[in-house]
């Protein structure tokens, strides 16, 4: 074996030896500072401090916090953890940075408004953000829309969302659906038809994964909300015809004609109980759902999304 | 034991931009130099002698072949602490004094402190470089980093002296005071290995020469053996691309280079030659007796050669 | 060791005293000593802050553009000016002299970092008349610094070896640059799926780290890192350094002087 060979083989087991060191080692650290990333970002925690200090890399340091706000959250979420306190911090950063990034605005109306678990619970600073984002984004009719939006599901302030709704409306380009539910929210705000629609709205108009999911498991307590409504409904009309309760859920599918055994989405039937209630078979499944829930029932853990994008 | 042995070493360089295409550079090379002689490595600009003392001294690799120096692998590390080496137009460190660089290099070959600084001026001395103390390479002359080139490569008293073109950038007086020096090595011991393309040097110095173009070997012996074939001989240049019969009759190699023939023929039949030029009414240019006999077999070997190159392209 | 390494580590340290690189201690001292005087005057309780987080600041970025400048220059501006040859040409493997470039130019920031964090010091003591504990933190972060330069330096030497000194101080400089987003880089690879995440993944793990080595701000807000993770921020710069170096030296040990 040569000199040259013999160098060869040991700087070759070196380079391997201590590229592994080093990926066992980076686990090692990202594992002893799992928040120090979004602490160093927040360390300024000035929107205005982080502009000046990004040299004018404004765009380039706007997406960057982005990236790290899609991160915080998805962590955050994954973790389970209970708080999103960051969240407004890092969504005002990206949006001083560059004001004209949309999808910020979006996932503020979906996780900054929501109460915990499911977000930061902070409804006043998204539509401050928002009303920020109209201000500079005039023309963006999809920004009205998320801001009606929060007033529609976070505050049910019905009047300010049909305001709203009828500004954005009016940007050239607007989709149609804006002028329907500034109409809608003055008499069927409560409706399931108008609930439905905004979800889907949001399920269509966006591109990120977390909202859109968020979006859809919404819709799904929608639909449970509404057959839960429709078979209670069932019950009592039972219960006027016949004198007592259906003693089974096939007495009553005979009795209303119903095609086949009422099931939710997950196609679990619905289930009834001896006092007439009709329940979900698996309400940890349904996080959103506010019908068809046992007596004192809470959320076991956190919610977690079912649906697969 | 021999100094060096090559043992068919070749190298091919890949050249071009982005189209890398070969370029033979050296042709499998076979040579012995002995232990204690003066041995030149003849030939024209280009021809592989540069390549060859690169490929010795491990800063190319070679296409393929081996080589032995001191009796050991030449890619032992061992044998750099016998060896000396004198780059082409050599270039230093600029930003240190001849004795920093000398004392730096000195103990990178090894040399124990206490010989350093005697050895260093020793050599400095030897080499006629004085009164430079303090001065940075760089305000160095070409003739003077050459004269440091050749401090460094004996500094460590190698057993075995590499130069490539020694002569270059040195005055007359320079070049009389290394070809001195030259001898001195040999007398005490050392083996010179050097290449040169100017004949006078290797004439004066060599036991032995090797002649090479176009990376491939032409002769290899004595400088007197070789030379004992061409004693006496002319060359004749004259206008034109005509080659008259009669010229070759009188045993005249020819070759034609653009609008004129160069001929060398022995000396005795330099009238005959004229002769025969001025029936067929052609132009003489020039004619030059060929001033030494190594002069006269380096040309007719490169003359060989480049007919034979001729006839096969 | 061999102590040719130790020979080519102080020439080239030399080279760079004699290249005058040290002179960028006299525009350190400038600007922090005009900063030092200008927040004193101002004094809005937050001299402190600004001296470190100026004067920390300042040291990384002066050491990492003295790094890849004379990194980048190491092996092959040799090459170039055929300085390697006499050196080559001696009983000096080529592993050796890559190992002792690399020591010379390490050594040359290390003694150029001392000077400046006296210079980080002395402006603390100018606006503060004072050094209390936390102070002390401030060694931490000028630690965790040097152990950025030998990264930098090890990476620098590794293109220098291959490549041209203009695209090596490209690569070297965007490799500083992508480093220091280490952590968001690592964090978008969790978030993506499929091939990509493998690439990602493998590409956020390869790039050095200099996230974690970067605690100027904690350490201005009076807040050390773990001793843990000194440690292994120890361990891994180190590791990454010999990767570099390994790699330099397996091109390195192939190449063709010109
Ligand atoms: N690095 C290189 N790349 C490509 N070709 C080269 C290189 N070095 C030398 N050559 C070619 O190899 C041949 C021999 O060159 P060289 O050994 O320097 O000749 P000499 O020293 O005898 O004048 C020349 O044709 C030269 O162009
Ligand atoms: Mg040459």
């Amino acid at each position: 074996m040569t000199a040259r060979q013999r160098t060869t083989i040991i700087a070759g087991a070196c380079l391997a030896v201590s590229m592994t060191a080093c990926v066992f080692l980076l686990r090692h650290i990202d594992r002893l500072r799992p928040k120090a990333t979004i602490d160093d970002a927040l360390y300024i925690s000035s929107p205005t401090m982080v502009k000046r200090a990004s040299l004018g890399f404004n765009g380039l340091m706007a997406c960057i916090y982005w990236t790290r706000t899609i991160q915080y959250f998805g962590h955050r979420h994954f973790d389970r953890a209970h708080s999103y306190n960051e969240l407004g911090p890092l969504l005002e950063i990206t949006t001083t940075l560059d004001p004209q990034l949309f999808p910020p605005y979006q996932f503020g109306a979906s996780f900054l408004a929501p109460k915990p678990p499911n977000g930061a619970g902070e409804p006043a600073r998204t539509i401050q953000l928002m009303e920020y984002g109209i201000a500079h984004n005039p023309d963006n009719w999809q920004i009205y829309y998320n801001l009606g939006f929060v007033y529609y599901t976070e505050l049910k302030d019905y009047t300010r969302a049909s305001e709203v709704f009828a500004r954005g409306s009016k940007v050239p380009g607007a989709h149609p659906f804006l002028k329907i539910l500034a109409a809608q929210m003055a008499e069927h705000a409560g409706d399931f038809a108008t609930a439905r629609l905004l979800w889907s709205a949001t399920f269509e108009t966006s591109h990120e994964t977390n909202i859109r999911q968020n979006a859809l498991e919404h819709l799904r307590a929608i639909s449970v909300d509404e057959a839960v409504t429709n078979l209670q409904a069932a019950v009592t009309r039972f219960g006027e015809k016949v004198g007592r309760l259906p003693s089974s859920m096939s007495e009553l599918v005979t009795a209303e004609h119903l095609p086949g055994i009422p099931a939710d989405p997950d196609g679990n039937a619905y289930q009834l109980t001896p006092e007439g209630r009709i329940q979900l078979e698996k309400p940890d499944d349904f996080p959103f759902v506010t019908k068809g829930l046992p007596p004192g029932y809470k959320l076991s853990g956190l919610p977690k999304f079912h649906t697969k994008l | 034991m021999a100094a060096i042995e090559i043992l068919g070493l070749e190298k091919t360089y890949m050249v071009g931009f982005w189209r890398k295409r070969p370029k033979r550079a050296l042709q499998p090379l076979h040579l012995t130099v002995e232990e204690g002689e003066i041995f030149g490595f003849l030939g024209p600009n280009g021809a592989g002698k540069t390549t060859t003392l690169k490929i010795l001294m491990g800063l190319v690799f070679p296409t393929a072949g081996t080589a032995r120096i001191l009796g050991r692998e030449w890619t032992d590390p061992e044998v750099k602490a016998q060896i000396g080496f004198l780059p082409e137009q050599p270039y230093f460190y600029d930003y240190l004094t001849a004795h920093e660089l000398l004392d730096y290099y000195g103990q990178l070959s090894g040399v124990p402190g206490k010989d350093r600084k005697h050895r260093v001026d020793e050599v400095l001395e030897r080499v006629g470089l004085t009164d430079i103390k303090g001065v940075q390479l760089r305000k160095f002359s070409k003739g003077m980093l050459q004269r440091t080139g050749i401090a460094q490569a004996i500094l460590h008293s190698p057993k075995l002296v590499f130069f490539d073109e020694p002569m270059s950038g040195l005055d007359p007086l320079g070049r009389r005071e290394v070809r001195d020096l030259m001898e001195q090595l040999k007398h005490e011991g050392k083996t010179v290995f050097f290449s040169t393309h100017i004949l006078s040097d290797a004439e004066a110095l060599c036991d032995r020469v090797a002649i090479i173009n176009k990376g491939e070997l032409r002769g290899v012996g004595a400088v007197e053996d070789l030379t004992s074939t061409v004693q006496g001989k002319v060359e004749v240049i004259w206008q034109g691309t005509q080659v008259p019969s009669s010229m070759r009759a009188l045993g005249a190699e020819c070759h034609v280079t653009g609008d004129t023939v160069r001929a060398v023929l022995p000396e005795n039949q330099q009238d005959a030659a004229i002769d025969a030029l001025r029936r067929e009414r052609i132009r003489l240019i020039a004619i030059t007796p060929l001033r030494t006999s190594l002069e006269a077999y380096f040309v007719e070997k490169l003359q060989h050669s480049q007919t034979t190159a001729g006839k096969t392209s | 060791m061999s102590p040719r390494i130790l020979h080519i580590a102080r020439n080239t340290f030399r080279e760079a005293v004699r290249d005058r690189v040290l002179y960028n201690l006299i525009a350190f001292t400038l600007l922090l000593s005009g900063a030092a005087i200008l927040v004193g005057q101002i004094s809005f309780d937050i001299e402190r802050l600004v001296v470190i987080n100026l004067g920390l600041t300042a040291v990384s970025m002066f050491g990492v553009v003295i790094a890849i400048f004379i990194g980048i220059g190491l092996v092959s501006k040799e090459i170039e000016k055929r300085t390697l040859y006499t050196v080559l040409s001696r009983p000096v493997r080529r592993w050796e002299f890559i190992v002792g470039k690399f020591f010379g130019l390490a050594g040359t920031l290390v003694v150029n970092t001392f000077c400046m964090a006296i210079g980080v010091f002395g402006a603390l003591f100018y606006v503060a008349h004072k050094f209390t504990r936390p102070d002390a933190l401030i060694l931490v972060a000028l630690y965790f610094i040097v152990l950025e330069f030998l990264i930098i330096c090890s990476l620098a030497l590794l293109f220098s070896s291959f490549s041209s000194p203009l695209l090596s101080a490209v690569f070297a400089f965007s490799l500083f640059v992508i480093g220091s987003f280490a952590d968001d880089l690592r964090g978008f690879a969790g978030l993506t799926h499929g091939f990509t995440r493998w690439f990602a993944t493998g590409a956020a793990y390869l790039v050095p780290n200099f996230s974690a080595l970067n605690v100027i701000t904690a350490v201005a807000h009076e807040q050390g890192p773990s001793p843990q993770l000194i440690l292994q921020n120890t361990l891994y710069a180190l590791f990454y350094t010999a990767m570099a170096l390994s790699g330099a030296v397996l091109i390195f040990e192939r190449r063709n002087l010109k």
